[in-house]
């Protein structure tokens, strides 16, 4: 089952390394990971997107970051109300008879086009994991050159109300 | 460059070099033995060293790794952190085992190592090795140092993690020209460490869970592991125990943590433990962990582990509570801590005489055993000649393998604190440098540091420790010329084939302590080891002796890999 762990930690050196070391040392199956600052100085957010076996392994999994010195806070967010997003970046072969066909997907993603060549065109979508995905499924007929995506990065919604399942629709629980 | 302490500059500031910072930090840590090596990056450590007068006892053994298991010996019989120093690359990279061994085990180190400059750092340079790499995954935490100015509060926080929680070996990476140049002096050693909290502080709702199963339970019993040691905790285990009438079962680890001739004691439980300590496990309604960690060699095959138990589960480390066996009532906290929570409540005295019952006849019927023999010395039968000559009291190091097993089935342990082997890591050449630190870190206790002619020969330069510093270690080699264990396994799942598990030469062990300065002596029958253990535990220096075994002894009984801890082989007929 997937699950979106969000991570607080102590933003020294080394500290992507200790924890994707852990993961890796203990056969933790890890989709994503992004890192970034947080809002308070000395500490960065960490997001992983990580794919466990059952609640055992979950556990295991929560307990044993929480044992890295680093490591501030931990949470399991997966069934929280939760804002998760990602960014795609995506190199489509596009020569000129395609491009107003291209433009017609991209609008209904919100998709902004932010790279123009004679032969291609490079388009930022961001949402969520389905979208992301369906996005690019409808892209491949074209040919798809290149495709860079950041994985999930996720943020409590500021009142929690009941699950809200709605964000982690493709995930089973 | 030329460095000299507590230079005065011009406008009054204290300037010292990186070195001098981490001497004082040492200091203020109440540093009293460094097991260490020099080397190039560490040159200036060792030059400050001598510059403050060696305001602790440094110890030159002849091998990082000699240095780092002497640490871990000094850690195991004292409860204070050892302190290991080793220069860059080879020095680090020679440490590699031994932290390993400490982080399974869990044992309070601080570990210094030299690094190559800052400036050359990532160029493959002379003797660098990626030690912050290295170590990630072996150290509770590692630290390379930045700036010199950060040497205090980091000395101080290592000391701190090492010795906290679920101690661990910590790891410090000094670059050459920190530890070289001058600085402003600081002593802020504030800890900073916001996300290292232990739990020591038992949960009392949980408590009162546990002792609610307790006064219900008709079979059971305590599994006490080195959580109990390491917390200091023997002597409210035996309270505890003796209150409720409560059988004890030991882990390998775990041994000296509960009088090892106690009635309530059923011995070791797990591969080479005892029948009846195995059986009470798999039989148990009610299994009370304090401070194990449900090793693979203890619980055998995990769905017969105590199959109809509930189990509680005390340890400082929550993630080893639910990371093996099911457990009903997790309890986060110090061993000591919740044993004495424990005697403070009021407890209803579980009704279980016949279980009691039950546990005593099994522990008569079947006991460990062995086959005498008049021509040679039967290696358990001597361990227990030991134990006799000693009173129980002696400090046991071990290496790993046979005779590692006959120690811990046969040496009764009558003091905690005294039982020094490497459990987890299962490092061979463990036993010998062991001793050295065990042996300085309580100098006047009888050390005895039992090995097998395999694992002896890992780590043989440290006799040069022993010789030099007349240590009064008594070092007894079980010599079967072969690797026992592996010869063992060999014999009972690999079709007798002995692959490369018989030495066909080993040097002589009389000579080479000769060469070293150490007194010897060889015993080949039975009759002679009374006598020689006399003399062996009267004298008052170093002696080995070696013990002449039959190669095909065996440890048993056995649970064999694979197996449920019901489904011993090789218990008493």
């Amino acid at each position: 089952m997937k699950r979106i762990i969000s991570c607080t930690v102590q933003n020294r050196g080394g500290v992507l390394n200790r924890i994707t070391g852990m993961f890796s040392k203990r056969h933790f199956n890890i989709e994503s990971i992004t890192v970034g600052e947080s809002e308070a100085e000395g500490l960065a957010k960490m997001t992983f997107v990580v794919n466990v076996e059952d609640e055992n392994k979950l556990e295991q999994l929560t307990k044993q970051l929480h044992k890295q010195i680093d490591v501030v806070k931990v949470s399991d967010i997966t069934e929280k109300s939760i804002v998760a997003r990602e960014l795609a970046l995506v190199k489509v072969a596009a020569g000129s008879q395609v491009r107003a066909e291209i433009q017609g997907i991209i609008a209904p993603f919100r998709g902004t086009v932010v790279d123009v060549s004679k032969e291609t065109m490079t388009i930022q979508v961001t949402g969520k994991t389905d979208k992301v995905d369906a996005f690019i499924t409808l892209l491949k007929p074209y040919g798809i050159k290149e495709i860079a995506r950041t994985g999930v990065t996720a943020l409590l919604r500021g009142q929690q109300v009941k699950p809200h399942l709605a964000e982690v629709s493709t995930f089973t629980i | 460059m030329a460095v000299k302490a507590s230079q005065r500059s011009e406008v009054g500031k204290e300037f010292v070099t990186g070195a001098d910072l981490l001497i004082e930090a040492l200091v203020e840590a109440e540093v009293e033995k460094v097991f260490g090596y020099p080397g190039g990056a560490v040159l200036p450590i060792y030059d400050a060293m001598f510059r403050h007068d060696f305001p602790f006892e440094h110890i030159l053994c002849r091998h990082e790794q000699g240095s780092i298991h002497a640490a871990e010996g000094y850690a195991r019989v004292t409860g204070k952190p050892g302190v290991v120093l080793a220069t860059s690359g080879p020095g680090a990279t020679n440490l590699i085992t031994g932290i390993t061994d400490a982080m399974m085990d869990s044992l309070p180190l601080v570990i210094i190592t030299g690094q190559v400059a800052q400036g050359v750092i990532g160029t493959d340079a002379f003797q660098e090795a990626d030690v912050m790499g290295l170590t990630t995954p072996i150290t509770k935490y590692n630290y390379q140092v930045h700036d010199a100015r950060e040497l205090p509060r980091i000395i101080n926080e290592a000391f701190y993690i090492a010795t906290t929680g679920r101690p661990g070996p910590v790891l410090i990476d000094i670059p050459k020209n920190i530890s070289a140049e001058m600085t402003f002096a600081n002593t802020d050693n504030t800890i900073n460490l916001p996300g290292y909290q232990p739990t020591v502080e038992p949960n009392v709702m949980q408590l009162q869970k546990l002792v609610h199963l307790l006064e219900e339970a008709e079979r059971p019993i305590l599994l006490a592991g080195a959580g109990v040691l390491l917390a200091d905790g023997a002597d409210l285990l035996l309270q505890f125990a003796e209150r409720h009438e409560l059988p004890v079962v030991n882990t390998l680890l775990g041994l000296g943590s509960f009088p090892g001739e106690h009635e309530l004691f059923l011995g070791m439980g797990g591969m080479h433990g005892t029948y009846t300590a195995n059986m009470a496990i798999y039989e148990a309604d009610l299994l009370i962990n304090i401070g194990a960690r449900f090793d693979d060699r203890l619980t055998g095959k995990v769905a017969n582990f105590a199959p109809g138990a509930k189990v509680v589960h005390i340890d400082i480390d929550p993630a080893e509570i639910g990371k093996i066996i099911r457990t009903e009532v997790p309890i986060v906290a110090d061993a000591k801590k919740a044993l004495q929570a424990l005697l403070e409540m009021d407890v209803k005295k579980p009704q279980i005489s016949e279980w009691l019952t039950k546990l005593m006849a099994s522990k008569v019927n079947n006991p460990y055993w062995y086959n005498r023999n008049d021509e040679t010395i039967s290696p358990q039968w001597l361990i227990e000649q030991m134990h006799e000559a000693s009173d129980g009291k002696a400090i046991i190091t071990t290496d790993v393998g046979q005779h590692q097993m006959w120690a811990a089935q046969f040496y009764l342990f009558n003091n905690p604190h005294n039982w020094v082997t490497s459990g987890g890591l299962g490092t061979m050449g463990f036993g010998l440098p062991a001793a050295i630190g065990a042996q300085l870190g309580r100098p006047d206790d009888l050390v005895i540091s039992i090995v097998g002619d395999g694992g002896f020969q890992m780590t043989i330069q440290e006799l040069a420790v022993i010789s030099e510093r007349k240590l009064p270690i008594k070092i007894f080699i079980i010599n079967n010329e072969a690797l026992g264990m592996v010869r063992q396994w060999q014999e009972e799942f690999h079709g007798e084939r002995y692959s490369s598990s018989l030495f066909t030469q080993n040097p002589d062990f009389l000579k080479l302590a000769e060469g070293y300065g150490i007194k010897s002596v060889l015993v080949h029958k039975e009759k002679d080891v009374p006598a020689v253990l006399e003399e062996v535990f009267d004298y008052d220096g170093p002696v080995l002796v070696d013990f002449r075994i039959d190669w095909k002894e065996k440890v048993m009984p056995m649970v064999a890999p694979g197996k449920g801890i019901n489904e011993m082989v090789g218990v008493k007929p």
